[in-house]
């Protein structure tokens, strides 16, 4: 407080100091965040505005604006892919095996998080293992084998091979969460009477909400997102995904390039979409398993 | 933990592990077996390491391996962006939200739609090298993928464009729950900014940093397929062939599935070598938490 009659005015220039230091600053952390939301936004401002230039309006400039808006290449894109098939065929793939890995997990993440057994502490390390491994070292044997057993190119043989390769992610994350459940919770179950499966059905799986929409969204986005067990296992021109469908489509059209592109725009909203709706899911989701380690 | 008869657990794993064991354990016994023989069709006769002498004498697939371990060094890039512009988003700077939700993005848009967009953007005419003779820096217009020198940096390029935002989203996460006294004790302390990023920030988040740079090592190693398939093919002249594509020519398109599994081995293996100080990691954790 004696310090107050010193002097008003170096203090005043004293605030003014730190405030233009506290400006600078900001301003230097804006420089690098805006030049990586250029190198994105770049992209996606070609992949806008590209779909509505005619031909010859690309060829004289990649970066101008169309000189007319034109629809035309969408209508071309829709007649030479089959968007609207791949998309059906992403979607019942994606929901087949989020439904066959939610179940076989949720059982096996039960017993992991709540049972003590022999071998548990192993299966936890072996799974977090299976996490990380990448498809490619696998994909040799299962697609030979498929090929003896006549299971190429069906949907049933895929959504098995999807659903085993999203398991162990599922059952890290599931398990994580149950561990986290009170047992007084359980407890109380177990004086009423309740079977194991009861407990699991009854108390654990509807606590577990937040943790079941993650684990269903980052297994979704894994499995629309492949290409090689799809390119590898459908060869099937009618069971092609959307991700094997926009790769051959944008082959085709190398030539024609806003035609290429308005595919890739149309192929890509489903999943923008759905990530603008749910952002706070994709972001939590992806993060989860990771940070509790 | 529940109490429950002693096969109960077994059965509730049971469905679990038969997925796993078809999905994993099978493929990985079989890679071995399959490597060690000569296979047209289902199987064929034992040739011993011969595929292994095969690969090792192909120029080809050494490429492909050194291609493979340059592509590394997208591991300390990833980091070092990731780490400052979590750190910037955690302080709160302007438009902290938007940028969030911004640079996680090109996460959500599909691998073949970045590879097809970036070829036509980065082709010797395209948008890219148009902006940057429009800005006179013509000399910089390079042929990025068709160029048997640049196209590999620019692969890597376009992984890194891809996947920086998941490790922004995984450090901001952790910073979320970093205890703030520490910083705000930095902060009376006199440390700058980046004497706080080195000495509080780096060792407070060295746990998930070495969970993403194990991430990064895996995905750059054996993860990179769909971007190589869609915009290079591994070409210039090989001059982008990795690991992955090999495997996949031979096993598809050559049809020398021996030969394919000879190499998935040798991936397995580096997988496993890369994952050891993941694992170190959990059971130190494991060893804290009984104790606690």
């Amino acid at each position: 407080m004696s310090m107050e009659s010193s002097s008003a005015r170096t203090e005043d220039q004293q605030w003014q100091d730190t405030g233009l230091r506290r400006d600078r600053t900001a301003f230097a952390k804006q420089i690098p965040l805006i030049l990586l939301a250029l190198a994105i936004l770049f992209p996606g401002y070609f992949m806008l505005i590209t779909p509505f230039k005619t031909q010859l309006d690309y060829s004289i400039s990649k970066l101008g604006l169309p000189t007319q808006f034109y629809l035309g290449s969408f209508e071309t894109a829709l007649r030479g892919g089959r968007f609207f098939l791949w998309l059906v065929n992403s979607i019942i793939m994606a929901v087949g095996s989020v439904v066959v890995a939610s179940v076989v997990s949720a059982l096996g993440a039960f017993a992991l998080a709540r049972m003590s057994f022999r071998g548990r502490a192993a299966m936890l390390t072996l799974n977090a293992a299976l996490m990380v491994l990448p498809p490619v070292v696998l994909i040799i044997p299962i697609f030979l084998l498929y090929a003896r057993l006549k299971m190429t190119s069906t949907y049933s043989g895929v959504i098995l091979v999807y659903a085993g390769l999203i398991t162990p992610f599922a059952v890290y994350m599931l398990t994580n969460f149950f561990k986290s459940i009170p047992h007084e919770i359980i407890e109380s179950a177990l004086i009423d009477g309740a079977s194991s499966v009861g407990i699991l059905l009854r108390i654990i799986l509807p606590l577990s909400a937040p943790a079941l929409v993650t684990m269903i969204v980052v297994s979704a986005l894994w499995v629309w997102n492949d290409l090689l067990i799809a390119l590898v296992l459908l060869p099937d021109d009618k069971l092609r995904s959307l991700m094997v469908g926009i790769t051959l489509f944008g082959g085709r059209y190398s030539n024609d390039v806003p035609v290429a592109i308005a595919g890739m725009l149309m192929a890509s909203l489903p999943m923008f979409i759905l990530y603008m709706v749910g952002q706070r899911y994709f972001a939590h989701g992806l993060t989860a398993g990771a940070i509790k380690g | 933990m529940l109490r429950t008869k002693r096969f109960t657990p077994y059965l509730f794993v049971a469905p679990m592990w038969a997925l796993l064991l078809f999905v994993f354990g099978y493929p990985i016994v079989q890679i071995f077996n399959f490597s060690t023989r000569r296979i047209r069709g289902a199987t064929g006769p034992f040739i011993g390491l011969e595929n292994y002498r095969q690969i090792f004498t192909d120029d080809i697939f050494i490429l492909s391996v050194k291609h493979n371990a340059m592509l590394l060094l997208a591991v300390p890039i990833l980091i070092v962006i990731a780490l400052v512009i979590a750190v910037f988003l955690y302080e709160r700077v302007t438009g902290w939200r938007f940028y969030r939700f911004l640079f996680f993005v090109p996460y959500v848009i599909a691998i073949p739609v970045i590879g097809h967009v970036f070829s036509n953007l980065l082709s010797l005419n395209g948008a890219v090298n148009e902006l940057l003779r429009s800005i006179g820096l013509g000399v910089l217009a390079l042929d990025w993928l068709g160029s048997e020198k640049v196209a590999l940096w620019t692969l890597m390029g376009v992984i890194i464009w891809r996947e920086a935002g998941f490790g922004i989203v995984l450090f901001l996460a952790r910073l979320l729950s970093l205890n703030e006294e520490l910083l705000d004790a930095g902060k009376i302390d006199g440390a700058n900014w980046l004497q706080r990023l080195w000495y509080i920030i780096v060792p407070e988040l060295m746990g998930v940093i070495e969970f993403y740079a194990v991430i990064c090592v895996i995905t750059m190693a054996a993860w990179v397929f769909g971007f190589v398939f869609v915009m290079t093919h591994g070409g210039p002249a090989n001059a982008t062939q990795v690991m992955e594509l090999y495997i996949w020519k031979y096993a598809f398109r050559i049809q020398l599935p021996g030969i394919a599994s000879a190499v998935a081995v040798i991936l397995f293996l580096i997988t496993l070598a890369a994952m050891v100080p993941l694992f170190y990691l959990r059971y130190k954790d494991e060893g804290t938490e009984a104790s606690a």
